[in-house]
């Protein structure tokens, strides 16, 4: 591990990584701040950029960094504004406004940043500690546990999608599938549902989809409401961001336990930054003596720190499953898989041992970035808030430009382009309907190595008998049944018990 | 029918031409040779076909659940023409002009006419010149920033990239604004 660390810190530390820290974190907390767009849209945009660099270990340092920075960047403007521009911070501004609005911002931003540093570097100890343990193990890992990994990760995801949600998300995850056979694979060397359509034969663009599910609808919906970007008003002048030694006192045992907490939500597939996040406040209300918890939800500085921390957390977690199993748990760390895959480099279990310095600079510059971001936010956070007064109809042909350029420079076909504005007008469509977009996304990235896998498995065993030989196939796969079937079954039995209850009365 | 059951009516449909094709039209064509094989390349789209056919007919037929409240924050779609739906759609058709004219216009003229429109819209009328003027200045500042961001390294270092990276360089339509 030592070696790792040195691998990573003579990579991370270079001048070039340094810069890419640097200007991600600087440009994530810049766009990050702009309400309405959140860390996913940034980071789709993005890509294009990554991929040009050339080389992954500076791509993903670029991209982790914009990735810390879009959501240190999104709690200053739930905090400011009470427009969260994600939902993984929502939570933040449950206490963060009230403050702000007593005249305490300052402060607020300070227990935000401090809140999500401590966050942060807990979390990439814990990741130091957890990754490589678990890709020692992973390594053992057959091709037909992988394929069961792969279907456990992606009804995990389908089950943490909340209430009335886990059939939509099954469904979005099931076209992300369909979508990805679409074109010639590595596997048959045919054709597959091109309909006879020649720009169809190398399949559809990630980059095209990812901008089409994530950067078009956040654009069409800034404009069909311009309210969603300039919502609730100023909450007033930052000054004094200076915490009294009680309040630290208060808030040290809060980011603790919700740093370890948050990061272990956010290695479970699915769960990521906005369970850990809404998670973290409801425990720590409950758990805090009763005076302080009438505070709650009126300027608590423990309310505060709780979602902020394990946010921050649960997003350093959310690399484990990437970094380690390959298998991306949140929307969007499958964009970061989709880059990689662009880079040539295939992660999984023997990322570490192939390319250790790409891992370990990760690593090393998650505490480099956070680092930066602290230095970078306290000082200059009453400048960096003015990007919040940055009128819309400039920034709306801006990302548009953006999509369509980066569909454009993947492929370096016009047709691309208008496979963008379809993608993108249907997955608007998809989310007046609340159906969540991530999980198509991590279907069409993960659905070529799922059948990969899963093919391989087939042909090793001579048919399906691989979910009976191998035990832990059929215990994980076993696994992902039940993932999709309880919250479906409990939602049933409450309804019943509801509705006998209301013939009762 | 709300909005989300049409949408699980379409993906019915959508995966039941796509099983259709899966379970008869594609082994059709299948080597003698590779029917010995354990997966044919029709396997795996069987099975997707079914599950999601399947679960957009439980969606379809409302066995789950309607969460309580919706999201505050979302847009209504019921109330979808009291928003600016005509801006939206004027900036779709912007973006499908551009992909149309990307070829035959060119990239520095094409882009020009949609940063131009794009920002002039919502501001003032497209024939205010003060927009326009606001516009490409607009224009400057990001295909100065598009430049620092897609090319990875200045021009002199082109040699030192790999060939991949040389033939993006000389595909990239940019590379014309540079010279200018």
């Amino acid at each position: 591990m030592l070696d790792g660390i040195w691998i990573g810190l003579s990579t991370a530390f270079s001048f070039s990584n340094l810069l890419m820290v640097i200007g991600g974190c600087l440009i994530g907390t810049f766009i990050g701040m702009l309400p309405g767009l959140g860390p996913m849209s940034i980071i789709a945009i993005m890509i294009p950029v990554a991929i040009s660099i050339g080389d992954p270990s500076a791509a993903l340092i670029l991209l982790a960094g914009v990735y810390y920075g879009a959501i240190f960047g999104g709690s200053t403007s739930s905090i400011l504004i009470n427009a969260p521009g994600v939902a993984s911070t929502v939570a933040t501004s449950f206490d963060g406004y009230p403050l702000a609005r007593q005249g305490k911002a300052g402060k607020a931003l300070t227990v935000a940043a401090i809140a999500s540093f401590a966050g942060g570097s807990i979390g990439a100890i814990l990741l130091m500690i957890f990754a490589p343990a678990l890709a020692s193990v992973a390594l053992l890992f057959h091709s037909a546990e992988y394929f069961a990994l792969m279907v456990v990760g992606l009804s995990a995801i389908a089950a943490f999608a909340g209430s009335g949600q886990v059939a939509k998300a099954l469904l979005m995850t099931l076209v992300g599938l369909m979508m990805a056979t679409v074109g010639e694979g590595a596997l048959f060397n045919q054709p597959r549902f091109t309909m006879g359509i020649l720009d169809l034969q190398s399949g559809f663009g990630f980059i095209t989809l990812a901008m089409a599910m994530f950067a078009l609808p956040e654009a069409l919906f800034l404009v069909l409401d311009p309210s969603r970007s300039n919502s609730g008003g100023n909450g007033g002048d930052i000054k004094d961001l200076r915490i009294t030694k009680e309040e630290a006192k208060k808030i040290t045992p809060v980011i603790g336990r919700q740093s370890i907490q948050g990061f272990l939500i956010g290695v479970l597939p699915g769960a990521g930054a906005t369970i850990a996040s809404f998670l973290g406040y409801a425990v720590e209300r409950n758990i805090a003596p009763k005076e302080e918890q009438a505070e709650f939800g009126k300027g608590s500085v423990k309310g505060l720190a709780a979602p902020e921390s394990a946010n921050n957390a649960a997003c350093t977690g959310s690399f484990v499953p990437l970094l380690t199993l390959g298998i991306p748990g949140s929307g969007t760390t499958a964009i970061l898989l989709g880059a990689l895959i662009a880079l040539n480099v295939s992660p999984g279990p023997r990322l570490m041992v192939d390319q250790p310095e790409i891992f370990w600079s990760v690593i090393i510059s998650m505490y480099v970035g956070n680092v930066i971001l602290l230095i970078l936010n306290l000082p200059l956070i009453p400048y960096i808030a003015k990007v919040l007064a940055v009128p819309r109809n400039y920034l709306i042909p801006f990302i548009l430009f953006f999509t369509l350029m980066g569909a454009y420079i993947g492929q370096n076909n016009a047709t691309e382009l208008l496979m963008l504005v379809g993608f993108g007008i249907c997955a608007t469509l998809l989310r007046f309907a609340n159906y969540p977009l991530a999980p198509l996304l991590i279907g069409f990235i993960l659905g070529s190595m799922l059948e990969d896998n899963f093919s391989r498995s087939m042909q090793l065993y001579d048919g399906i008998g691989f979910i009976l030989e191998r035990p832990m196939t059929m215990g994980l796969l076993a696994l992902a049944v039940i993932l999709v079937v309880l919250p479906t079954l409990r939602a049933r039995r409450v309804r019943k018990q509801e509705l006998q209850a209301a013939e009762s009365d | 029918m709300a909005l989300d059951r049409w949408i699980a009516l379409v993906i019915l449909a959508v995966s039941l031409s796509y099983g259709y094709t899966a379970f008869f039209m594609m082994d059709a064509g299948l080597p003698p040779f590779m029917r010995f094989n354990p997966i044919w390349p029709s396997t795996f789209p069987k099975v997707i076909a079914v599950l999601a056919a399947i679960t957009s007919l439980a969606i379809l037929l409302g066995f789950e659940k309607k969460p309580a409240e919706s999201d505050a924050d979302e847009i209504d779609f019921s109330r979808l023409w009291d928003y600016n739906i005509g801006q939206a759609v004027f900036l779709l058709a912007l973006m499908v002009a551009y992909a149309l004219l990307l070829r035959p216009a060119g990239f520095l003229l094409s882009t020009l006419l949609f940063i131009v429109i794009g920002a002039a819209l919502g501001r003032a009328t497209l024939y205010d010149p003060r927009a326009c003027c606001r516009g490409c200045r607009w224009w400057r500042l990001v295909s100065g920033s598009a430049n620092a961001g897609y090319l990875p390294q200045p021009a002199a270092d082109i040699s030192q990239l790999g060939g991949h990276n040389v033939r993006r360089y000389l595909d990239w339509p940019l590379d014309g604004f540079l010279v200018l």
